[in-house]
């Protein structure tokens, strides 16, 4: 029989639904390709296996009744940002010690509506804050990728670095994430896997783990974009108990993968052309755009002029919320407790104790910037600064521009541990230069993986679209991934 | 601007977090980093510019003003370090 692990979303379903393979089959293959994986990738926090057992077994029965679901019997890997009844759910964190909630978030929900079944929870940067996925309190995850000809590891980016090292491992089907900066493109990018960051408002945030909340967004991490798409009409929808969920119809996203570029107009944006910029980065966007040329789109130099305060702006906004949203870990409604000699000393030692170091450097700059007299200096500024960098996206896009084509980051994938980047925090958040606009404007935005460095690593090619335009975004990775016409799985060494 | 020894710990204290002698001046470092980071904004003009308050342009929605949820307390604490008969359990807070 084939591994049935290596098989497409897309082709695991139509091996369900013609009965060559059942669920139980399918979920057995990614489990004990996950009992043997995980040591050396250490993907997975927690693996769910009897329960998927149990779903998919109730996979099979509606299967064969006829009655699946769009994802019916399709084993998924779930970030720990995302509520799961009864299962760990803890952002990755020390602080949420033995936190199973009451409650389904909204996505996984509408995942588990479809018929799909959960392997377990990935790993991640803890409460979503990282480009490495170092910061988990559970230890990095190893990217299944290597250099040529080397042994080091190196990170699959993050924060979604379980994800993506799940997907790209064949760990699962595809995974769930979430985008606040870039923690689902650049990991994806890392991988040599596709993962989109939806529309603002397209996925309800209601049961997700807060960081930022004018800036996150959940979405998948796939092996294909046609994958991709799939999830994607699953995990979106409107939710009342998301205020800025958006009241939308959700097209049939896969439907649009084919459509191709005819007749639309690629904006290449001259500020993402970095100075320092490796020449393979910037080879691969020029072979980007032909690739677009010759499926019939045209290309056209566009200026967004306040890309560069994108990220300063970004470090200002994302700590200011999560400092607010992070005050909820107290030691009093769920979690970790450390006991002191009175409420604020238990506080104080709590949240010492609980959160990381990168969680605690981004509590205290986010309460600095929001601290009585620099409010407006820094947060109302940074939130003008967004107003500017949002209009950049609609001049570009009432001056006819479809979509945008970037690098998706300004380089491959990391080593653990890289020093540099350990010495000089703004070094890391570097990494989310070309995907940190796009949460900044709120606009959706995909990565697909397009081309590999020196080194054989895979390289990701971003697109960039207008609001609620994500078929757009799908139709183009999609020429992308046809032209570029490589085999982005890793070489097994684990 | 930049932040002092004594501001690292007064902003430790105003977020909750215990801030111990010895990694104060690492914290210094690092805010100081950051905080030079952001200086760029200063660069930019923004006389006149809206904050942006609503990432898509929409009105918040608004919901009869009813109980749709609740009744279930034991669910609450269910996750809670220490309770007892449905409530938080805390150190004393009045003397």
């Amino acid at each position: 029989m084939t591994d049935l692990t290596k098989l497409s979303l897309a082709d695991a379903r139509k091996g369900l639904n013609d009965k060559s393979f059942t669920s139980t089959e399918l979920t057995g293959a990614y489990l004990s390709a996950i009992e043997q994986a995980n040591p050396s990738l250490n993907a997975y926090v927690a693996v769910t296996g009897e329960q998927a057992l149990d779903m998919a077994k109730a996979s099979d029965a509606k299967l064969a009744a006829g009655q699946g679901g769009a994802l019916e019997g399709i084993p998924l890997g779930i970030k720990d940002l995302f509520a799961t009844k009864g299962v760990h759910t803890q952002a990755a964190s020390h602080i949420l010690d033995g936190f199973k909630p009451e409650y389904e978030s909204t996505v996984t929900a509408n995942l588990w509506r479809d018929g799909a079944v959960m392997l377990g929870k990935l790993n991640m940067d803890e409460f979503a804050m990282g480009s490495s996925n170092e910061t988990s309190y559970y230890g990095p995850v190893i990217s299944p990728f290597r250099a040529e000809g080397s042994n080091a590891n190196l990170v699959p980016g993050g924060s979604s670095g379980g994800s993506a090292a799940a997907v790209s491992a064949w760990l699962c089907a595809a995974a769930t994430a979430t985008d606040t900066g870039g923690s689902i493109r650049q990991p994806a990018a890392f991988t040599g896997t596709v993962g989109i960051k939806p529309t603002y408002g397209r996925c309800s945030r209601w049961g997700t783990v807060a960081f930022a909340s004018s800036l996150d967004q959940a979405g998948p991490i796939a092996r294909t974009v046609e994958d991709a798409a799939l999830m994607m009409t699953s995990m979106s929808g409107f939710d009342p108990k998301d205020s800025t969920s958006v009241d939308l119809a959700v097209p049939d996203f896969a439907a649009a993968v084919e459509r191709g570029v005819k007749g639309l107009t690629i904006g290449v944006p001259r500020e993402y052309r970095m100075d320092g910029m490796p020449a393979e980065i910037e080879k691969l966007w020029q072979q980007g755009l032909d690739w677009l040329r010759a499926e019939g789109a045209t290309v056209k130099d566009i200026s967004l002029p306040h890309t560069k305060y994108a990220l300063p702006a970004y470090y200002i906004v994302a700590p200011a919320e999560a400092s607010s949203n992070l005050a909820r870990y107290d030691g009093v409604k769920f979690g970790l407790r450390v006991s002191g000699k009175d409420i604020t000393d238990m506080y104080e030692l709590t949240r010492a104790a609980g959160f990381g170091r990168e969680v605690k450097r981004r509590i205290m700059i986010g309460t600095y910037v929001l601290s009585a007299g620099y409010f407006d200096a820094y947060y109302v500024k940074a939130q003008k600064v967004r107003t500017l960098i949002k209009k950049d996206f609609e001049d570009a896009f009432h001056a006819g521009v479809d979509a945008i084509l970037t690098p998706a980051t300004p380089s491959a994938a990391f080593g653990i541990g890289d020093e540099d980047m350990a010495s000089d925090p703004v070094k890391m958040y570097l990494n989310d230069v070309f995907t940190v606009t796009v949460n900044m404007a709120g606009l959706p935005g995909i990565a697909v993986p397009a081309g590999k460095d020196g080194q054989g690593l895979p390289l990701g090619l971003q697109l960039i679209g207008k609001p609620f335009d994500e078929e757009t975004l799908f139709a183009a990775a999609r020429v992308i991934e046809k032209s570029a016409n490589l085999d982005f799985s890793p070489k097994r060494w684990w | 601007m930049s932040v002092d020894a004594a501001t690292v710990k007064r902003i430790g204290r105003l977020a909750r977090i215990r801030i111990e002698d010895s990694e104060v001046a690492a914290y210094q470092d690092e805010l100081n980093a950051m905080l030079g980071f952001v200086e760029q904004l200063t660069s930019i003009n923004v006389d006149g510019v809206e904050p942006m308050t609503s990432v898509t342009p929409m009105t918040l929605r608004r919901r009869d003003d009813v109980v749709t949820d609740g009744g279930y307390p034991e669910k609450i604490v269910a996750n809670a370090p220490l309770s007892e008969d449905n409530f938080f359990m805390v150190p004393k807070v009045i003397e």
